[in-house]
């Protein structure tokens, strides 16, 4: 992870895309969010959603995931370079989550984060507070997810 | 005694959400992968027009396992202090703690399980807010506590309104871990009547 301190409001990250399969929306849906739309295509194309799509909860684990891989991709090109790496902290929480569009079987997500905000934390000196505005596109360009996350960045020299 | 007798509103609302309490307590005890499907037929379905500010439902306890931490946070999270206990030790979390996506998930499960099986739901447009309070260790048993902040019906589909939830989760220690603000699509029983 970046130091705090060398992230700027504006700062852009592709994170990578995934396409979501039948399978994995299944059983993702069958241990968090059991709902007929999510577990079974004959159910779901009988629902307002005409066909089996992925649960809110998956498309927006599959941001957390790709951030922490596109992070630790970072973190060895640093180390590759002979850079420190900061630690990123726990994240208080996040708001605004929007699921704008189903995500559908086959779908191929793109993910981003922008910075919107950074702000020293007032109870932890040595740490930063960053606010991203994350979002998802699927392969025709629409949004389907948008959510603004906070997150704790080691401060330089904590 | 059930909190939803809280609830306020009519009799038979509050039976009805009385006997939701029940069951969601009930599914709980059974612990599990139950289908839902096969209790729809057994409880009245709600709709928008049977919530009223103020109305309060507690569902779970859902105990979580140090393994499924672990499995949640290498499939989503992979961080060290999701995954490891002795280099958790050494983060913000003091220890081994869930992916806040997976207490997320878990309090999702508890709301199908004991909530949305029972309402004539649509669906969720978002998230409004989440605080992650306190770190879900292994072992923890969550409960879920929603209550009703607003209920508004949709201006530009008569068939709908909207009902904001207000979600607290807990672990067995009484503390609260996690809040979550959560606008719940509902369909209308009578489409189009006046709010």
């Amino acid at each position: 992870m970046k130091y705090f301190d060398d992230i700027n409001v504006g700062d852009r990250m592709a994170l990578g895309n995934h396409t979501f399969t039948a399978e994995e929306i299944k059983a993702f849906a069958t241990l968090y969010d059991p709902q007929p739309f999510h577990t079974d295509e004959a159910a779901a194309a009988a629902s307002h959603f005409g066909a089996l799509c992925a649960s809110g909860w998956h498309t927006v684990a599959m941001w957390m995931r790709l951030r922490i891989l596109c992070g630790q991709r970072e973190d060895a090109e640093r180390v590759a370079r002979g850079e420190p790496n900061a630690t990123l902290g726990p994240s208080p929480g996040f708001r605004d989550l929007k699921w704008q569009k189903p995500v559908y079987v086959g779908d191929t997500i793109s993910y981003a984060s922008e910075v919107i905000e950074a702000r020293i934390s007032q109870s932890r000196p040595g740490w930063g507070l960053i606010h991203v505005r994350n979002t998802g596109t699927n392969q025709n360009g629409e949004p389907v997810l948008s959510f603004i996350s906070t997150a704790f960045v080691e401060r330089r020299g904590r | 005694m059930s909190r939803a007798e809280t609830a306020r509103g009519g009799r038979d609302v509050n039976a009805a959400l009385h006997r939701l309490h029940v069951d969601a307590a009930g599914a709980a005890r059974l612990g599990s992968d139950r289908p839902h499907r096969s209790r729809r037929v057994l409880v009245p379905k709600l709709y928008f027009e049977d919530f009223a500010v103020g109305f309060v439902a507690e569902y779970g306890p859902r105990r979580v396992t140090r393994e499924e931490i672990i499995a949640f946070a290498a499939q989503f999270d992979p961080q060290p202090m999701h995954m490891d206990e002795e280099a958790a030790k050494h983060t913000m979390l003091g220890g081994l703690g869930a992916s806040g996506w997976h207490t997320c998930c878990l309090l999702m499960r508890m709301i199908v399980d004991g909530f949305l099986v029972d309402v004539a739901s649509m669906g969720a447009p978002g998230i409004e807010e989440v605080k992650w309070l306190r770190p879900v260790r292994p072992g923890d048993s969550l409960t879920a506590r929603g209550t009703v902040q607003s209920v508004r019906a949709s201006r530009s589909k008569p068939d709908r309104g909207f009902v904001t939830l207000h979600w607290d989760v807990f672990n067995d220690r009484g503390e609260r871990v996690m809040t979550l603000l959560c606008p719940q699509m509902l369909l209308r029983r009578t489409p189009g009547a006046s709010a």
